[in-house]
Formats: structure tokens, C-alpha cells, sequence
């Protein structure tokens, strides 16, 4: 007993003292994000600002699933852990009006970020509400969802020939939504394990969201209208109905058990051959191309969202800004870090270590449309993407989109017009219950 | 009895001697645990309950308004809720009547004179000592319609045991039997050590054929200590959250602590669901005394 006492002593002792060593070195920022590469990758490049500067960065981590809720209590308990975070876009709402994040207008306005960053990225990661030019958020890491593809399977002569004799056109990256079917199709054999699409079903968070977003926009559908909230009309359009049953169609086409899918297991679709395009966030690209995660990265290739029936092309937008947390003690310190990020050289030295950079210049330069394979699709994409909604509620209003979408989605009764009529009754109530449009 | 038991200190004792009163000490072991309890029990406790009349969000800002009984009757009618409801009794019932039936089978099998009966004993606990989160992503991978053993073993091909909305739940409730069987099993083997041989011999000398015997001797003596295992389970399973959470995201398999978990941390409608965990509560309350009355009574049998 006494020794247990004795070493519990000695390490309460322990974390006092790491405690207080942590706060000796004052020169230290700490930014909150979730756990994947591209917070390796901004370690790294927080490292570089050590080198120049002293000012120690330190990315603290934690897994998507928890990512949301770890933040906002955090927030929640005006805690100054964290001195910067790298939240969703979808964020900003709850963060600005909460009084978590800091007020950069003043910043965007002096450094003119409006101009430096691609348009869409500070339309969806930084302004908060829609067209108040106030802004929240630095774009950090421009992300879309694209679409990976089997090239070998697409190539094969033999496959070649015989889509020709079905559909009456040639095997290629999809022109459109309506080919996308067809090859998710033609590639459905499910006697030989092969299956034709994988998409995102996961109805925990924002996947299957982001999954439908892509068929809803390319399709013309809207969500709503973001200044007035008004959702009749819009989300249960019959574009949006085409597109929803566009998207419940594709289910068919995905390997069995495809019912809580989201990035790992659309990757998985492709490393280990199950199907033959895969949905994905660009930010998960990165590690289809690499030998060592994909024994298929030679025969892997990207393409952007294709267009609806009536050509419009769309992608939903992933992706983050970087805010600084109202209740940090350093905002000063904080200031400064931004202002190095944005400039051109560290956006450069951003995109070079494999983040997403939203510079428009960089973005635009052929030296960053031809590092990847999936450079071009990612510039294409970030010119033409929309996003969920950014209101504090947003989470309520995802609920609400997952309680109807995913059930219509996955094999369930009814029609996709009783579906989005009901969805669209759902956020009509949260809109009315948080006062919003009227 | 119990008050002789308190307040008498052996003389010759360490405590004694240090000159530490009979009162003292119970205040010393009693009145830590009492404070903890109230701090981290009660007083949050009651405090949510004044949020569950209120329109507070954690996420923000903005007041915290009264609303009055506004949660209770949103919830009340609202049908998904009570769709959570109807799934959450279901899994109930499935699981705990699943794992009686399992962990009384195994504890009547175990309960006779076989080689290497404490080891078996000791390999069939095992489940129960994993972490839940364990058993869910273990049994995640298990059930794959690809490349799970599940499948493969049965020969049930493509089966889809967490996709497919019918056959979720059930899945979800397999894996809690798997886990828990064990626990009753033990409890179980408990009592039917317990019952006197002589009944058995009496019984043997009477003729009484088996099912007899199990049903007026062994059954009406291991009764009181399986309905504390129905209990424990019963509660246990109203509050599954881990394995179902990992598991599965089938609607029809989303219990009322996944709801919950939801409506609080992602979606930070603390008001709301501080309404909501009030109404589970006095539900998982009204049950559990349900059982402690008729666990009272079959005691006095």
C-alpha cells in the first residue's frame, strides 16, 4: 500500500513537472486537427517556421470520429489547449457565433487573402454567414471529392469490345453521371468478386452527405438557399429527385456490405480489387499512388465529378480552414504563424510536402497540375464546388439528411420524392425553431 | 446487529492506539466516498435536470432559455425517438432472454464432477473480460461479408449480418451474448452449487424423473440469483452503447444511447438530451424495480 502510494505520489510529481516545463517554453503554438497525413504533413511544415522563427509548433491529433465532438468540448469549456484549429468547413457557423474562433477580418482585409486563396475555398472555409465578407478561417487544406478508377480494368481490349456492344460507346473515364452507371454496370459481377462502384454510405457523420452532395449538384439540385433558408423547391426539386435516385441507384452497384462506407473502405474498394471507381476525398489520393499502401497504384487513375444531364459539374467540398481559438493566450503569436502561411513560398513549400494548397497561383501553376496524377482533377474540382450548410445547427440538420436519406438509400420503402419532402419538412422545423428566414 | 458491527474497535488495534474514535473512523472511510458521490453523481444529476426544461446549447453562446416541459413533449412525440425505444426494448429482450438461456445451458453443463472444470471455467469468462470496443471491432471483422470467418464457416456466402436492416440488430445481440453469456453462467453456477444434494437424493428416491426435478428443485432454488443476473444484464443493455456503435449504423439497429450520444455531442443539444437521458433513466428505474419487487418475492418462496 505504501508503495503504491509512494510511486502514485511520485507521479502526480511527474506531470506537475512536465506541466510546468510545457509552460516554461512559452514560444510554442499548438493547433488542433484531426489524425491523417496532412497533419504529418503540417507538422512538417510547422517545423520549418521552428527553424526560421523559434516559435515551436506542435499539431496535436486526434481521429476523425472524435475530431467534432474532442474540438467543441474543448470549446465548449473555453479551454486554451489549443491555440489554432483547423476545423470543418461546416463549423464556422457554430464557431463564430459561439465566440470560439477570432474575428480575421481585419486580417483577411490587410493581407488581402480574398485574392491570394481560389474563390470557393474562401467562400465555404472562411466566411461566416454567406456573403457578410467577415471571416473566420485561413483556407488550410483545399479537399473535394473525387473519383479513383482501375485503369487496367478500363484498358483490358477485351472489356473495351464488349462495353462497346452494350452501351454503344467507348470504355473511357466517365463523360457524365449516366456513363458512371453504366460502367459501375458493366463491371458489376458479383459471381467473380468484382463490383462496380464504391460510394459513401456512412450515416454517422457527414458522409453520406457528402456522397449524395456530388450526384445532388452535378444534377443542378441545391441544398436550399443559403441567405434566406429556404429548402421547398430546392432540395425536393425534381433535379434533386433525379439525383437521388442517381445515387440509391449506385448502391446497387457496390460490394456487398457497403452500407457504412466512408473514406477507408472506399480506398480499400481499390486497393484490394473490389471495385472498379471509388469515391474519395482528394486529401485520401496520396496514398493510392504510393506503392507500399496499394499494390495497385500503377494501374490507379483520378478523374473530377463528371456532370449531370444537363452538364452542370459539381463536386462537394471536404476540407478545412485554420482559426484561432478566442480563448488561447497567444492570439498574438498565433497572427504571426498565419501571416507566414500565406505567404507564396510556404503555400509552395505547403503543396510540395502534400497538403492541398489553396492558393489560387499555385493551384494554377503547371509545376503543381503535373506533381500528381490527381493534381489537374484537384484544380478543376476546386473551381466548382459547393458545400452543406454552415449554420450552428448544421449537425442537427445532417441528422435530419442521414434519418431519411440513408434508409431510401440503402433499400428502403417509399419514393425519393416522399424522402426529400420529408427532409425538407425536418429543416424547415430546425430552420423555424433557430428563427432562421421565416 | 449491524450498529454492533460499526461502533466496536478492537482495543489493541493500530487505530486505537493512534487514539482514533469508533465514529472517526466510519466518518474517514464513509464520508470520502459520500462526497464523491454528490460531486460527480448527484449534483450533476440534478443540475441537468434544470437544463432539461431549459433550450441550452453547449456550443454556444446564447442563454440558456426556459422552455418548460417543450423537450419532454418534443421527445415524446417524436417517432424516431420512439422507434429508438422500440429497438432498444427488442435488444433487450433478445440479448438478456439469449444469454440466460446460454449461460444457464453452459452452467448446467459445467456443474458436475468433469476433468479440468476450473480451466474450462476460467477459457468460457473469457469474453467477458474484453473491452467492448475490442469485441465490436473484433466482431465487425468477423461478420465481413467478405472476408469474415462468419461466413466462410456457415457457408453463407455474401451474407450481409450488419448491412442488411432486418438481420443488424440480431447481429449486434449475438455478439452481446457471446460476451455475456459467461457472466450469467457464473452467477448461475453459483447457485446451483448452492442447492442442497440431499433434494437431489430425495428427489432420485422418489423417481422424479429429470425435468421434474429441474423444474420444482433447481430452478426454484437458482431463481433469485438468476433474476440479479436479469437485473445486471437488463440494465446493462438498456445503456449498450460501444458494441452497437461500432458494430453497426443501421437505423434500425440505433439504440436509445446512440440517439443520445448524438443529440448531446455532435449535434450539442444539451437541453434536449438532458431530457431525453431523464426519460431513459426513470424508464431503466421503473424496470429495475419491477424485478427488484419480484425478486423479493421469489426470495420469500
Amino acid at each position: 500500500m505504501r508503495k503504491t502510494m509512494t510511486s502514485l505520489l511520485a507521479g502526480i510529481g511527474l506531470v506537475l513537472a512536465c506541466g510546468t516545463s510545457v509552460y516554461a517554453q512559452d514560444k510554442s503554438l499548438t493547433i488542433f486537427w484531426a489524425e491523417w497525413d496532412p497533419a504529418n504533413y503540417l507538422q512538417e511544415l510547422g517545423n520549418e517556421y521552428e527553424k526560421e522563427t523559434g516559435v515551436k509548433i506542435t499539431v496535436e491529433t486526434t481521429p476523425w470520429p472524435d475530431f467534432q465532438t474532442k474540438a467543441f468540448t474543448e470549446f465548449n469549456a473555453h479551454g486554451d489547449a489549443y491555440d489554432m484549429v483547423v476545423g470543418d468547413s461546416q463549423w464556422l457557423g457554430a464557431g463564430s457565433t459561439g465566440g470560439h474562433y477570432v474575428d480575421l477580418t481585419d486580417f483577411f482585409n490587410k493581407h488581402k487573402v480574398g485574392d491570394v486563396m481560389a474563390p470557393a475555398t474562401v467562400k465555404y472555409y472562411a466566411e461566416y454567414p454567406g456573403g457578410s465578407s467577415k471571416y473566420w478561417a485561413i483556407p488550410l487544406e483545399g479537399d473535394a471529392v473525387g473519383w479513383s478508377y482501375r485503369k487496367d480494368w478500363f484498358e483490358d481490349p477485351k472489356e473495351k469490345e464488349a462495353f462497346k456492344a452494350k452501351y454503344g460507346y467507348d470504355l473511357d473515364v466517365p463523360k457524365d453521371f449516366k456513363a458512371l452507371r453504366d460502367i459501375a454496370e458493366f463491371f458489376h459481377r458479383p459471381d467473380q468478386k468484382k463490383y462496380g462502384i464504391a460510394i459513401y454510405t456512412d450515416n454517422t457523420y457527414d458522409a453520406m452527405a457528402m456522397g449524395f452532395e456530388n450526384a445532388l449538384f452535378s444534377y443542378g439540385g441545391e441544398l436550399g438557399d443559403y441567405s434566406t433558408y429556404k429548402v421547398d423547391g430546392f432540395i425536393n426539386s425534381d433535379k434533386a429527385i433525379a439525383a437521388l435516385d442517381a445515387y440509391k441507384e449506385l448502391y446497387t452497384f457496390t460490394p456487398p456490405g457497403w452500407a457504412k462506407s466512408f473514406f477507408v473502405e472506399d480506398n480499400q474498394a481499390i486497393t484490394e480489387n473490389l471495385a472498379a471507381m471509388s469515391m474519395n476525398y482528394f486529401a485520401f489520393f496520396p496514398s493510392l499512388i504510393n506503392e507500399a499502401s496499394n499494390p495497385n497504384a500503377k494501374n490507379t487513375g483520378f478523374f473530377a465529378n463528371p456532370p449531370g444531364p444537363n452538364g452542370d459539374q459539381f463536386a462537394a467540398l471536404g476540407g478545412q480552414g485554420i482559426s484561432i481559438v478566442s480563448y488561447s493566450k497567444k492570439q498574438d503569436e498565433a497572427t504571426k504563424f498565419l501571416e507566414w502561411f500565406i505567404k507564396d513560398e510556404t503555400q509552395k513549400k505547403w503543396a510540395a510536402l502534400g497538403g492541398y494548397t489553396c492558393s489560387a497561383a499555385v493551384l494554377k501553376s503547371d509545376e503543381f497540375q503535373n506533381a500528381t496524377p490527381y493534381n489537374k482533377a484537384f484544380y478543376e474540382t476546386m473551381f466548382k464546388v459547393k458545400d452543406f450548410w454552415a449554420v450552428p445547427e448544421y449537425a442537427e440538420l445532417l441528422q435530419q439528411l442521414n434519418q431519411r436519406i440513408y434508409p431510401y438509400v440503402i433499400g428502403g420503402p417509399g419514393t425519393a420524392k416522399e424522402t426529400l419532402d420529408a427532409l425538407a419538412a425536418d429543416w424547415n422545423a430546425t430552420f423555424k425553431k433557430y428563427g432562421r428566414g421565416q | 446487529m449491524a450498529t454492533t458491527m460499526i461502533t466496536t474497535l478492537d482495543r489493541s488495534s493500530r487505530a486505537a492506539a493512534r487514539g482514533l474514535s469508533d465514529i472517526s473512523i466510519r466518518n474517514l472511510f464513509i464520508i470520502p466516498t459520500i462526497l464523491f458521490l454528490i460531486v460527480f453523481n448527484i449534483f450533476p444529476l440534478i443540475y441537468s435536470l434544470g437544463y432539461s426544461f431549459t433550450d441550452f446549447r453547449a456550443s454556444t453562446n446564447a442563454p440558456a432559455n426556459f422552455v418548460g416541459l417543450q423537450n419532454y413533449r418534443d421527445l415524446l412525440g417524436d417517432p424516431y425517438v420512439w422507434s429508438n425505444f422500440a429497438v432498444t426494448a427488442k435488444y433487450v429482450i433478445i440479448s438478456v432472454a439469449g444469454q440466460l438461456l446460454v449461460g444457464f445451458g453452459v452452467a448446467m453443463l459445467l456443474n458436475r464432477d468433469i476433468p479440468l472444470k476450473g480451466l474450462l471455467t476460467t477459457l468460457l469468462l473469457l469474453p467477458m473480460m474484453l473491452s467492448m470496443a475490442v469485441v465490436g471491432l473484433f466482431w465487425k471483422l468477423l461478420y465481413d461479408p467478405s472476408f469474415g470467418i462468419i461466413n466462410y464457416a456457415l457457408g453463407l456466402g455474401t451474407f450481409e449480418w450488419l448491412s442488411d436492416p432486418k438481420m443488424a440488430l440480431y447481429a449486434v445481440a449475438l455478439t452481446d451474448i457471446w460476451m455475456w453469456s459467461p457472466f450469467v453462467m457464473l452467477l448461475s453456477l453459483a447457485g446451483l452449487s448452492a442447492v442442497p444434494k440431499h433434494l437431489y437424493e430425495a428427489a432420485a428416491i422418489d423417481r422424479a424423473g429429470p425435468f421434474y426435478t429441474f423444474f420444482r428443485i433447481t430452478l426454484p432454488l437458482v431463481a433469485p440469483i438468476l433474476m440479479i443476473a436479469v437485473i445486471f444484464r437488463t440494465m446493462e443493455a438498456f445503456k449498450t452503447f460501444d458494441l452497437a456503435y461500432i458494430l453497426t449504423s443501421q437505423p434500425t439497429a440505433e439504440l436509445i444511447s446512440i440517439r443520445l450520444y448524438k443529440m448531446a455531442f455532435q449535434e450539442w443539444q444539451t437541453g434536449r438530451s438532458c431530457a431525453l437521458a431523464y426519460i431513459v433513466l426513470i424508464m431503466v428505474l421503473a424496470i429495475t424495480n419491477i424485478y427488484v419487487k419480484y425478486l423479493n418475492k421469489v426470495k420469500e418462496r
